[in-house]
């Protein structure tokens, strides 16, 4: 299920400016990867290029290879419909489709690659999804009324469950909890520890506190110089990073001397 | 058909078949080609049998050929594509169509000449005779509606965004939006039924048909100028008061200079909308002036979409050539009083945002 | 004319400005009600001026389809096949032009490079620039002569669908034709609103969409379409509110005749509108009258779709907040 990551020499711009530059890291499957950084530093521009999603952005294009298991996505015979169903997203502001029921956001991306699912398949799957997103018990009773009419937390959470009903090898996630009070953002980040036993989960966070409590392994990301691109400063296991970090940069960017 | 237990996400295929990126214009090019080889073969080669048959024979190679190679999801997408782009140049073609058949026919007849000489003393058929009277009624009657409508529509969107508030503020801008869907023959009627309390049954004037566009003018200036009014930030209006500017001085000299150009592009799209109107005009103005006629108070006037419809009702050949003429100058005028407006409103627009 | 005198050196300045407010606001409320006022009078010098045909009427004036009231006594008159001619020609026009329309919309939003999206806007605008008498000199000078075999064609081989029966016009100046031309015009009405709502489909909706593996089309119909109906549906009302008044573009093209008829590719139908523009030149009697009768239902049926139209876009647009 869960694929591990390789990224290897990975530039983004737009257009002609350099938002990204010189990118490789390994995303290890099964465990949280936090990505930390001040605001404007590339972190969740990167993120997007892991699914390509990146190119919806006008003039935005990536260079490089990012390898999911053995499988560069960006290999020009690889369709990127494919990969974002193979790797999910949740983004910061929860957006469920306001037309559709809780039972239909759920199933939306599903029933793209199978329209004659049954009835009985269904309704295992929008199950099984919305248990897998801690959002089971709360909607059960109500899976016809709109997606909008849940809670902040719950509409984050129900995103969560449409992004998995499309069975993801890989979860990045754009700080999904910034949104969210800090009883819904409880819920959530102890979603991500259960999931991470079947999927890779990459996250981007404002909140250190947030990728200490999170994540396995933590990315550092910081602008070269204002003005320049971002880049990853230094990756390690979370403890370290939070530590005893390798770089100078990093340590002020922990302790809040900086950013 | 097991699809609780998903395709095992490891064996999920990213790399599918696809088509490579010139592969769509390739083939259309190809399918242009053929057609146009069927067509000649069979010696029955026109443009808009040729056009129709590409386009119905490249929508159905590429949807089966992505169907074979890419899958379903991706042939329907490519499907809707097509038909997508299709939508557009099918709307393109119309336009193409109005403007060259215009331009076509038009310039038989469009000269110095034409442009210079009435109808006065031109029997129908004859092959004399040009729209100058009409230019001077067009002139005469849009000039009065404009009079009439800018000070009204601007002052009424002076009071939408600056003074009206709650119930008062919602009818006046809901009627406005129920004037804009008046027909322009019921704008004609209106002014018919108007003209007969006043001056009796009969009575035809270039007055009268200012007034009936007047009605479809005001509703169309009051909107643009309202968008226009509402763009200029508030910080302006502020820093004037706070200098002890009363609010109309603000208004006059603030609020309304500001956004000046906006205004002026908004009525010129207004003048450029009603200078084109017919029916009104047949009703309330008269469809038979063949001379010069200055005075918007006394006798009917001319205007050139009046003369179009004119000249189409008499029927002969050298009439219809007169109406292509008239039309022609009519587009010219209706598309420079169109580009200025835009043009005005891009380079002396304030910059919003 | 009193503003230009308000502030005047050497009195006092509060009093003056006091009124220079006054006068302006005064001015500017005026005119807000000066609107009213218009809209008003519309409505009631229309029934003032149809009030006398309407009561000399010897026919049932919602039911007859003739019309003969070009005389000083008994007229008989209605607006039945002219009202059924109107809604058929609009409807056509609708049919045709609402897909069109979206398909351009979407082109322009979704479809067309950044850089080109602005000027092909443009260009469809352009559309709704050209004046409908030029419309109808085209439709009847151009158009209509290339649809003649078309039209015989279509006669040939869908003959036994009553709306297609033969034998077909052979001036093609039937009620088909009319309503490709009025199709045309509302085109750019149509285009405009859905391509507002298309715009303002919030981003983080498509992106959803797209992350979870849609195509293009698939992130349309799960995002865009669902989030733009109130707008389509608005846009399409507008345009059949400006397809059902139009005038000149069927009164040039459609060879009258006072009858109701399905038949598309024959002529038998006539409008409202065109029937005014065309009548009035020669309107006697109670003529004018009724005609000003037939433009108020005509201004009422107008009045209905656009204000329906106007509820529809404003719901929408409250809904998607």
């Amino acid at each position: 299920m869960a694929k591990r990551i390789d990224v290897s020499g990975l530039h983004v711009y737009y257009g002609d400016f350099l938002a990204v530059e010189d990118v490789s890291m390994t995303i290890e499957p099964r465990s949280v990867t936090a990505f930390i950084g001040s605001s404007g530093c590339g972190k969740s521009t990167f993120l997007r290029t892991l699914n390509r999603m990146h190119e919806v952005t006008p003039g935005a294009r990536a260079e490089g290879k990012v390898l999911l298991d053995d499988m560069d996505i960006y290999s020009p015979d690889v369709d990127p419909v494919m990969v974002r169903s193979e790797v999910g997203m949740v983004f910061q502001k929860a957006n469920p489709f306001p037309t559709m029921s809780i039972y239909d956001n759920v199933i939306a991306g599903a029933r793209l690659n199978n329209k004659r699912m049954k009835k009985s398949e269904a309704d295992d799957l929008v199950e099984e999804s919305l248990r897998g997103a801690n959002l089971w018990e709360e909607v059960k009773d109500r899976l016809n009324k709109p997606g909008s009419g849940l809670s902040g937390g719950q509409q984050q959470r129900l995103c969560i469950a449409r992004a998995t009903a499309v069975k993801p090898s890989v979860l990045l996630m754009d700080e999904p909890c910034s949104a969210l009070d800090p009883i819904s953002t409880l819920a959530v980040e102890d979603l991500i520890h259960k999931m991470k036993e079947d999927y890779t989960i990459v996250i981007v966070t404002h909140n250190m506190q947030q990728a200490a409590r999170v994540s396995d392994r933590t990315a550092f990301f910081n602008l070269s110089a204002p003005g320049k691109p971002g880049k990853l400063v230094e990756m390690g296991e979370t403890n370290k990073i939070f530590t005893r970090p390798d770089k100078q940069e990093t340590e002020n960017y922990i302790t809040g001397r900086f950013g | 058909m097991s699809t609780t237990t998903q395709p095992p996400a490891t064996e999920r295929e990213l790399r599918r078949g696809s088509l490579h990126r010139h592969f769509p214009a390739a083939l259309l090019a190809a399918c242009a080609a053929v057609v146009a080889g069927i067509l000649l073969a069979f010696s029955s080669f026109g443009l808009v049998v040729w056009g129709l048959l590409t386009a119905a024979s490249y929508a159905i190679v590429v949807v089966a050929v992505s169907a074979g190679v890419e899958g379903g999801r991706k042939a329907k997408d490519r499907l809707v594509t097509t038909l997508v782009y299709g939508c557009f140049v099918l709307a393109m073609l119309p336009l193409v169509s109005v403007l060259w058949t215009v331009l076509g026919y038009g310039l038989d007849r469009f000269d110095g000449y034409f442009l210079s000489v009435s109808m006065n003393g031109v029997l129908p058929s004859m092959d004399a005779g040009g729209v100058y009277h009409a230019i001077v009624g067009t002139l005469a009657i849009t000039g009065m509606a404009t009079l009439i409508s800018v000070p009204i529509g601007v002052m009424t969107a002076v009071y939408l965004v600056e003074y009206a508030r709650g119930r008062m503020k919602k009818t006046i801008m809901f009627f406005v939006d129920v004037m804009t869907g008046i027909p322009s023959i019921v704008a004609g009627l209106f002014v018919v039924a108007l003209w007969m309390i006043l001056f009796g049954p009969g009575v035809t004037n270039g007055a009268a048909g200012a007034i009936s566009l007047s009605v479809l003018m005001i509703p169309v200036v009051v909107r643009s100028s309202e968008e226009m009014l509402r763009l200029v930030p508030q910080d302006l209006r502020e820093a004037s008061y706070a200098l002890g500017v009363p609010k109309w001085r603000t208004i006059t000299k603030v609020v309304l200079p500001t956004s000046a150009a906006g205004l002026t592009t908004g009525i010129m799209l207004a003048i450029a909308r009603v200078i084109g109107e017919t029916a009104p005009l047949i009703l309330t103005a008269g469809t038979s002036a063949v001379a010069i006629n200055w005075n918007l108070f006394d006798g009917q006037m001319m205007s050139l979409p009046v003369f179009i419809y004119a000249q189409v009702r008499m029927g002969g050949a050298v009439n219809y050539e007169r109406a292509w003429a008239a039309a022609l100058t009519l587009i010219i005028v209706v598309m420079l009083l169109f580009f200025l407006a835009r043009m005005i409103g891009r380079l002396f627009a304030p910059k919003a945002r | 004319m009193t503003m230009t005198d308000a502030p005047e050196a050497g009195t006092p300045p509060r009093g003056k400005r006091r009124i220079g407010d006054t006068v302006f606001a005064g001015l500017a409320r005026g005119s807000g009600i000066l609107i009213l006022v218009i809209l008003a009078g519309v409505a009631a010098f229309l029934v003032i001026q149809a009030w006398p045909s309407l009561r000399a009427n010897t026919a049932n004036f919602f039911l007859e389809t003739g019309w003969d009231p070009n005389v000083r006594e008994n007229p008989s008159f209605g607006v039945a096949a002219l009202a059924f001619g109107t809604v058929l020609a609009a409807a056509i026009a609708l049919l045709l032009a609402t897909p069109v329309a979206i398909g351009i919309s979407l082109f322009i939003v979704f479809y067309a490079p950044r850089r080109l999206a602005a000027v092909l806007g443009y260009l469809v605008d352009l559309l709704a620039a050209i004046p409908s008498v030029v419309y109808g000199l085209w439709g009847i000078g151009f158009l209509a002569p290339q649809l003649v075999p078309v039209y015989s064609a279509a006669a040939r081989h869908l003959g036994w669908i009553p709306l297609f029966a033969g034998p077909a016009s052979t001036s093609a100046r039937t009620i088909l034709t009319a309503g490709i031309v009025l199709a045309v015009m509302v085109l750019p009405i149509i285009t405009a609103m859905s391509r507002d709502v298309f715009h303002q489909v919030p981003q983080g909706h498509r992106e959803a969409a797209l992350a979870m593996g849609a195509t293009r089309w698939e992130m349309i119909r799960l995002a865009v379409l669902p989030f733009g109906r109130s707008g389509i549906v608005g846009g399409a009302m507008l345009g059949l509110g400006r397809a059902l008044g139009e005038t000149m573009a069927v009164a040039m093209i459609l060879s009258p005749s006072l009858a109701i008829s399905w038949n598309l590719l024959q002529s038998g139908n006539q409008t409202i509108a065109a029937h005014i523009a065309l009548q009035y030149p020669e309107a006697t009697g109670y003529g004018v009258s009724a005609l000003i009768a037939a433009g108020l239902v005509l201004f009422a049926i107008t009045l209905v779709v656009n204000m329906g139209a106007r509820y529809i876009v404003a719901r929408g647009s409250k809904e998607s907040r």
